[in-house]
């Protein structure tokens, strides 16, 4: 039995209320929403697998790739906003080649967009795994990204 | 107990509970819409049936509120009108403006509303997403970059189908349609019944179409191209050209079919005669051999598919006959290539249909034999229509002609496919006379007739009673299964469509807003049944006579091999 399926087996009588919360716990444990593991929330709740990929996409927090080994959480809220948040964002993207909530093919790293994660005084913030990176410019995202390359 | 509000200040009586827009439409006032449709429940998605409630001085939906005492409703005041403008303006702020390059080139809602709102130039600019054609379905196009979010098309795909294909993705301006983790449309569980086509106001969705390899082939030497078409054309084409809905122009689609250039013109109606040979022979063999019961039918490739990703525990109860498009495609490729002195791989088969599920059924992989297929190309209705256009045919002024020997006639009980209930009545016709030897009294079934989602008789044929259901719209199939999955077992033999009132409002058929051309679409056909001499499939002498000639008897070798088929699961996102 795989995590999953032992995770379902707790929602057998579950409704479609419970989809949101289901795909939060599976994200919790997996990291990311698998195609496998769409499907068989579909099976377990009676849910088109178009209806579950509709509501999971429609919320920034589900990703549908597993996560890079450096997860790049870039803020995005007011005040990293005002500080330059979007071209932060966008540098980053094209740095790596990747979209926000995708990984890198080499699977070094993943891209999240957050709303306010709690340091505004650092504005703009990139947080990579559990590390914060403050007041972050366009040379020092790629000294940080140079960085974590280098280190594998 | 009634209300009175004001329309543009004259009183109007309306019922508690009424939708607004109801009311308006009563006094003969059209309100613009775009998300809604009739009989399903309002999403007021698009705003664009916005009126005036002056006693709160708002702007409301009308397809979503309901009437109450007292208002008053301003139609068409200058605010109404200068909103609308607007929303129309802001949908086609992203739109790809390619007009004269898409399927729905006159054809368009979006269209209509920029010109009605007299709308000359662009004052919205938005950025616009980049879309993938979604080219990967064998029946259906997908063009998300025109495509308007009304949401019609995963409304009827998941209430009239329960499918549910489709659906929207991710939020804001990056909210496309489209299947699951968005990829091709053939990864889906897609029955390709074009349904969606059907109730798209924009150019979003279309049917796959085949007219260059049809060209292609017409203009090649080498080849043989014939052609045949379904119960339900002849009732519909006319509509393409003006005619009022039920004008049945048998003769006249005949002759525009040998103007365009098809070497011999088939009836796909001598077909159905043939299924029905087939399919009450093995209904009365599985009711006498204790088969799985109840039989259904396996006419419609829309339900086929939805029953192998859906319903793989009622495979075994579906009827092995191929549906009649594949029969005569079967038929054409071998004992007609051989009676022509045709090689089959240069016998090229066009089969035109009021469907776009049958492009896909054309290409299964069991639909060949030795590596040929069986059916070259489907043309849709609409499709049909234009190529008529294109070769510059006057339907006005063409006599009738007749179809081609030895697969050109047919009785009035295989027209009857083309309707809801049509293949059942047809079936049961000539089940009777096998059983009894004797033609069913009036030779008609009242009880199955109709656009009714369901219809239930029993029939009895000397001493053998059977319960049968004519279910279409696959939401009422899925209902009748569950009946039968919790121990319903009275009924013998189950017609399934998937399309609301059967093929004669098929996915291919011309895009009508006339409710009433269902109607006589079914009206016509069973006028036909009314005024014809043949009227059951085993009268039909060309039927009789390919029995006779090459097939051997109902059910026998020749038949099994060409003529039925197996079904098996599929693996897709469901
Ligand atoms: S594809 Fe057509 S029917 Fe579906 S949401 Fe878009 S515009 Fe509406
Ligand atoms: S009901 Fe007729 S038109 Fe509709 S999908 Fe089935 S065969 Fe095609
Ligand atoms: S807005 Fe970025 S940390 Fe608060
Ligand atoms: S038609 Fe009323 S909101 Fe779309």
């Amino acid at each position: 039995m795989t995590t999953d399926d032992e995770l379902l087996a707790g929602f057998t009588d579950a409704e479609e209320d419970s989809l949101i919360p289901i795909l939060q716990e599976i994200q919790g444990r997996n990291g990311y929403l698998s195609a496998e593991a769409i499907v068989k929330v579909g099976r377990c709740l009676k849910v088109p697998t178009s209806r579950i990929y509709g509501v999971a996409t429609f919320y920034n927090q589900f990703r549908f790739e597993p996560r890079g080994k450096y997860h790049i959480q870039v803020c995005r809220g007011t005040a990293c906003h005002v500080l330059g948040s979007a071209t932060v964002l966008e540098n980053l993207e094209k740095e790596l080649k990747i979209k926000a909530g995708q990984t890198t093919r080499d699977g070094l790293f993943s891209i999240e967009v957050v709303a306010c994660i709690g340091a505004c005084g650092l504005a703009p913030v990139i947080c990579v795994n559990t590390t914060f990176h403050a007041k972050v410019t366009l040379d020092s995202l790629k000294i940080i990204i140079d960085e974590y390359r280098d280190a594998t | 107990m009634e209300l009175t509000i004001k329309i543009n200040n004259t009183p109007v009586q309306a019922e508690p509970g009424e939708l607004l827009l109801d009311v308006l439409e009563r006094q003969g006032i059209r309100i613009p819409t775009l998300c809604h449709m009739k009989g399903f429940f309002p999403s007021g998605a698009c705003r664009m049936c916005v009126v005036e409630n002056e006693q709160t001085g708002k702007l409301i939906t009308a397809c979503s509120h309901t009437v109450e005492q007292g208002m008053n409703i301003k139609s068409h005041s200058a605010r109404v009108i200068e909103a609308r403008k607007t929303i129309v303006e802001l949908l086609l702020s992203n739109h790809p403006d390619d007009c004269l390059y898409c399927v729905r080139n006159g054809l368009c809602d979006l269209q209509d509303l920029a010109r009605e709102h007299c709308i000359t130039e662009r004052r919205i600019s938005g950025a616009k997403n980049r879309h993938h054609l979604d080219l990967s379905s064998a029946s259906i196009v997908r063009d998300p970059a025109k495509c308007i979010l009304c949401g019609r098309c995963v409304k009827v795909c998941s209430e009239v189908m329960e499918v549910s294909a489709i659906d929207f993705i991710n939020r804001g301006s990056n909210t496309v349609i489209g299947p699951t983790f968005n990829k091709g449309l053939n990864t889906s569980s897609c029955i390709n019944c074009g349904q969606c086509i059907m109730v798209c106001p924009t150019g979003a969705l279309s049917e796959k179409n085949h007219f260059a390899e049809i060209r292609d082939a017409l203009n090649d030497p080498t080849k043989t191209v014939v052609v045949q078409y379904a119960p339900a054309i002849s009732v519909t084409l006319a509509e393409e050209f003006g005619m009022a809905p039920g004008t049945d122009i048998n003769g006249l689609l005949n002759a525009a079919l040998r103007k365009i250039g098809f070497d011999r013109i088939f009836d796909t109606t001598f077909a159905a005669d043939l299924t029905i040979m087939e399919e009450s022979a093995e209904l009365i063999h599985r009711i006498k051999n204790h088969g799985h019961l109840p039989m259904i039918t396996s006419c419609c490739p829309s339900w086929i598919k939805y029953a192998e990703e859906f319903a793989c525990d009622f495979l075994p109860n579906i009827s092995s006959c191929k549906s009649p498009q594949q029969m005569l495609g079967a038929v054409l490729k071998s004992y007609y290539a051989e009676i022509s002195n045709t090689e089959p791989e240069n016998l090229y088969v066009v089969a035109i249909m009021p469907c776009a599920a049958k492009k896909f059924e054309g290409q299964r992989e069991e639909m060949t034999q030795r590596g040929i297929s069986d059916i070259d190309a489907v043309l849709t209705t609409r499709e049909l229509a234009n190529f008529i256009r294109l070769f510059g045919i006057g339907m006005d002024k063409l006599e009738a002609e007749t179809a081609d020997s030895p697969h050109g006639v047919r009785s009035s009980a295989g027209k009857l496919f083309g309707a809801s209930g049509g293949v059942m009545e047809a079936a049961l016709r000539t089940a009777y006379f096998s059983v009894t030897n004797t033609e069913l009294p009036q030779c008609k079934i009242e009880q199955v007739r109709g656009c009714t989602r369901r219809k239930e008789a029993t029939i009895t044929m000397g001493d053998l009673t059977i319960g049968v259901a004519v279910v279409n719209g696959l939401s009422n199939a899925k209902t009748l299964l569950d009946e039968i999955r919790n121990g319903r077992d009275d009924l013998h033999f189950i017609e399934v469509m998937a399309c609301p009132g059967g093929c004669i409002n098929g996915g291919g058929q011309p895009l009508h807003k006339n409710p009433e051309a269902l109607k006589k679409r079914m009206e016509a056909l069973y006028q036909i049944d009314e005024t014809e001499t043949i009227r059951v499939s085993h009268q039909n002498p060309e039927v009789l006579a390919l029995y006779q000639n090459f097939l051997g008897t109902p059910l026998g070798n020749k038949s099994h091999e060409l003529l039925h088929t197996s079904y098996c699961q599929r693996n897709v996102l469901l």
